[in-house]
């Protein structure tokens, strides 16, 4: 297959970041070729300051070195300019007559610095300070001459003026304005920031514009307009950057300020990007590096043809990076009216802090001195979060010894607490106390916390109690099946059985749902129990199923799926991975990946393929998808280990076998080890088995995931066939009595070890729940064969309808 | 503005979306249990989902990848949530269906 051609113009932070983010996600897709006017690879710009100061070599900033772009098969030309696009054809042409063809083009041609257009800005001793030409001219200049002068307070002129003081010159900073970096501090910072820099013995002239350089062919001095002039050898002139757009404008591309781009970073040209410096998104040019990174990585995404993110702008800070000087800056830190603003002004020792809020949320924020908190902020400031009233000034902080509040209490109002949907201790707390809210479940509907993984349901139960005190009360509180209706999982199970419910609305209308046909919580967990009360009777429904378990394969986050075959206790043969291999080359998959359960997983395959691959792989489904037996983990045993005291590879097999496919309340993964170093990891799975020296150890409720738990012994068996017995009445007292989505773990906790016990060691019991789990075992098929084999649901649920476009 | 016909209704079962493709563009389409049918932008808002795979409740549908609901009439994001999907006018003349983009 011949690659696409991807050409970069600019060989810098910007787009090589693109590159790299290219690579990580295909590094197959694209012949890839760059042109850059440097002659370096790609270095770190932002640096050259450090680089000035003598903290660091020009060495030490080069990001690729030339290793990395021949190791990636990268065509790198350096010292070449291209010069013209033929958007047409789809051609670039350089400065040395090189002509490349592309399929995509990304422009990232940064930035120019910004000359001031004043008499003798051409003379001998004049520079700007953007590359490592101006840098290395600087530290020669040093050696030579004395005097220099800057011309711009602002984050780059006070940056390159420190490292001349270092270089031992003295230095005079030029700045128009009456404050320092004007742009992103405020009076008292910028203030703050020329006190201390004066202490280094920089010297400012502000409120000073440049009229004219002075001299023959080399600098002299400098004249201002107000008549006043100043001795100089060498001029830096830092006074701001313009995007590099020239090519793109006389190539026909839609140019402001910058090179106009989308959310895609799409030009105004077809197969022509921007990314960095010289890109104008939304009407905002970024110059900082957090935001460029942003846009490599949705390009990126976009150009590997994954329907991804888009790039929405992005709110930046500041740092100055000029030692001894802590300075931090970000979002919108001017007080304007409809603004307030937290301050913290500790003269004594140079630490001013603000924060500026409107509509009770924080916008900005400046830091002097101490910018430790900068991160945070920042974050706060990302999120759009409301600021909660506890956000205060206190002069003293809280001594934590003496304190007996629980953890919840010490926690900061910014800290995450649900870290899947990034929602604060502050967010849950206000909305605790606005919305009047007392129930977990309302706290997640209302914030989003505990929505995607619950690993912080505890938390925000212990915040509700925190918060609203004695009114919360855990026991009291009912877990319904969902807010469609006010009936716990209980009460639903008994009124199926007594009214004889046999389908998912006739439940949801018999038993007075809110919500006439449900919501994505009750559907699926209400064709579970279905299912598990009439095991041969029920017709699975597909409408009320997540998309896993009605395509039979996981939905991945661009819509692919994945295909993981069963292999049962992790035993694959030469066979089977010759299939899987041909395949996996027959359908392009971008992917092979081993799974942590032993398993061979398939990724990135299209809905409408999936049919046919399964065809071709002729292998059961693995269950990869489903709220059911996923997988048998298995270590060597004693057929090979030295250590192994039973055969833990064919009990594992024969579990697996006995069980799969069998619908379960939620996922449940078993493992056996044939010895206790536990190679199979049995301690965390939902039952794992641990061979010792004349017997089975049976442990249950342990999790590797969100819910970390070690395992309960369940009972200590001699035989492999009371292995089954007990594994199978485990998991069909689980089937009947879990909430559904509730996993072996919790429900463990929930139930107790010693109900669990009284219920299947009772022979009668255990008799009973084999027999109802054999009929649950029976009616499964394999659903992928089911598939293959009926057309008619592979035109309902994997077909999609193409229109030709002819208009 | 174009009329295009994008297949016959019982193409479509009821409850169960099906994803669109017009050249380059995707639509996700849903016939409710009432038989209204209804057209949307194939992505969701929030990390670009495909909402043809979403489960159906009434006239909202739940994206498969973070359970965004979203209403398919108007587009809106049901809260806590935020955003909007684009919508788009369907007509059904002897039993097909026409999308209005």
């Amino acid at each position: 297959m011949k690659r696409k051609q991807l050409v970069l113009i600019g060989n810098g932070m910007a787009g090589v970041r693109c590159i790299e983010e290219i690579l990580k996600i295909d590094r197959d897709l694209f012949e890839i070729t760059i042109f850059g006017s440097e002659p370096y690879p790609n270095y770190n710009r932002i640096l050259l300051s450090t680089v000035l100061q003598g903290d660091t070599s020009i060495d030490d900033i080069t990001m690729n070195d030339w290793e990395w772009y021949e190791k990636n098969n990268i065509h790198l030309f350096v010292g070449e300019t291209v010069v013209k696009i033929d958007k047409e054809q789809q051609l670039v042409f350089t400065d040395k007559g090189r002509v490349a063809e592309y399929d995509e083009l990304i422009i990232a041609t940064g930035s120019k610095p910004f000359i001031l257009p004043i008499p003798g800005s051409d003379k001998q001793g004049v520079t700007a300070f953007r590359d490592i030409k101006d840098c290395e001219m600087l530290m020669e200049y040093a050696k030579k001459y004395k005097k220099a002068v800057v011309i711009g307070g602002g984050l780059l002129g006070l940056e390159a003026a420190r490292g001349l003081l270092n270089l031992g010159m003295e230095v005079n900073v030029v700045h128009i304005w009456e404050h320092l970096m004007e742009r992103q501090l405020d009076p008292t910072a910028s203030k703050l920031l020329q006190r201390e820099m004066e202490k280094q013995g920089m010297k400012f002239l502000l409120q000073k514009e440049t009229a004219e350089i002075i001299g023959d062919d080399r600098v002299e001095g400098l004249r201002f307009k107000d008549g006043t002039e100043i001795a100089a050898d060498l001029v830096v002139m830092a006074v701001g950057i313009r995007p590099n757009v020239e090519l793109a404008r006389q190539s026909g591309i839609a140019v402001n300020r910058g090179i106009i781009v989308n959310d895609y970073l799409e030009t105004s040209v077809p197969h022509i990007y921007a990314v960095g410096e010289c890109a104008e998104h939304r009407g905002i040019v970024y110059g900082l590096v957090a935001p460029l990174y942003e846009q490599g990585k949705v390009l990126a995404e976009k150009l590997c043809g994954i329907k991804g993110r888009t790039y929405t702008g992005s709110v930046v800070s500041t740092q100055l990076k000029v030692s001894g000087v802590d300075v931090f800056s970000a979002g919108e830190f001017m007080d304007q009216e409809g603004t307030s603003s937290i301050k913290v002004y500790d003269e004594f020792r140079g630490i001013y802090k603000k924060v500026v809020i409107r509509d009770e949320k924080m916008i900005g924020a400046v830091l002097f001195g101490d910018t430790s908190d900068g991160r945070k902020l920042l974050d706060m400031i990302q999120k759009n979060e409301n600021i909660s009233e506890s956000f205060q000034v206190s002069f003293f902080r809280p001594s934590s010894n003496q304190s007996n509040k629980s953890m919840t209490a010490e926690m900061a109002d910014n800290e995450v607490v649900c870290g899947c949907n990034g929602v604060t201790k502050g967010t849950i707390c206000k909305a605790i106390v606005e919305k009047g809210l007392k129930t977990v479940e309302q706290v997640r509907d209302c914030t989003n916390a505990s929505r995607s993984c619950g690993g912080c349901k505890g938390l925000v139960a212990e915040l509700l109690e925190y918060t609203i005190g004695e009114e919360f009360d855990r026991s009291v509180e009912k877990e319904t099946i969902c807010s469609c209706t006010t009936l716990s999982r209980e009460e639903v199970i008994e009124e199926i059985k007594s009214k004889n419910l046999k389908y998912v609305k006739e439940v949801m209308n018999v038993l007075g749902w809110k919500n006439e046909e449900g919501c994505s919580k009750c559907r699926p967990a209400l064709n579970y129990y279905l299912s598990m009360l009439y095991p041969t009777e029920y017709q699975d429904e597909y409408e009320s199923r997540f998309v896993n378990e009605r395509l039979h394969a996981n939905i991945q986050a661009d819509g692919t799926y994945s295909v993981v075959p069963r292999m049962y206790g992790g035993v694959t043969t030469a066979e089977q991975l010759r299939k899987i291999a041909d395949v996996a080359e027959k359908y392009n998959v971008p992917m092979i990946k081993l799974t942590g359960g032993q398993r061979i997983d398939l990724l990135g395959i299209k809905k409408e393929d999936l049919p046919k691959v399964w065809a071709e792989l002729d292998m059961p489904s693995g269950y990869a998808y489903a709220k059911a037996l996923r997988t048998v983990k298995t270590c060597v045993g004693k057929q090979f280990c030295r250590f192994g005291t039973q055969d833990s590879t064919q009990l594992g097999i024969d579990l697996e076998k006995k069980l799969e496919r069998l619908n379960t309340p939620h996922k449940v993964k078993m493992a056996v080890s044939a010895c206790p170093r536990n190679c199979a990891e049995s301690g965390i799975k939902d039952v794992g088995i641990v061979g010792v020296d004349g017997g089975w150890e049976i442990y249950v409720g342990g999790n590797g995931g969100t819910h970390l738990r070690a395992g309960d012994l369940l009972c200590t068996v001699q035989t492999e066939e009371e292995v089954i017995e007990i594994t199978g009445a485990f998991l069909q007292y689980y089937r009947e009595s879990a909430n559904y989505l509730e996993r072996t773990s919790k429900w463990v906790e929930r139930v107790g070890l010693e109900r669990i016990r009284e219920v299947i060691f009772d022979v009668d019991n255990r008799k009973q729940l084999l027999v109802r789990l054999e009929e649950a075992l029976v009616a499964a098929k394999d659903p992928w064969k089911e598939i293959v084999e009926n057309k008619e649901i592979q035109e309902k649920l994997f077909r999609d309808l193409k229109v030709p476009v002819n208009h | 503005m174009a009329r295009i016909e994008v297949g016959a209704l019982h193409h479509l079962p009821k409850r169960i979306g099906k994803c669109v493709k017009i050249g380059h563009m995707e639509l996700a389409l849903f016939r409710l249990s009432n038989d209204h049918v209804y057209a949307v932008e194939n992505r969701c808002p929030h990390r670009g989902g495909d909402l043809s795979q979403g489960i159906v409740s009434g006239e909202f549908l739940f994206c498969p990848l973070h359970d965004w609901k979203i209403c398919m009439r108007d587009g809106n994001v049901q809260a806590p949530d935020r955003g909007c999907v684009k919508t788009y006018k369907v007509e059904i003349e002897n039993e097909k269906i026409y999308v209005q983009l």
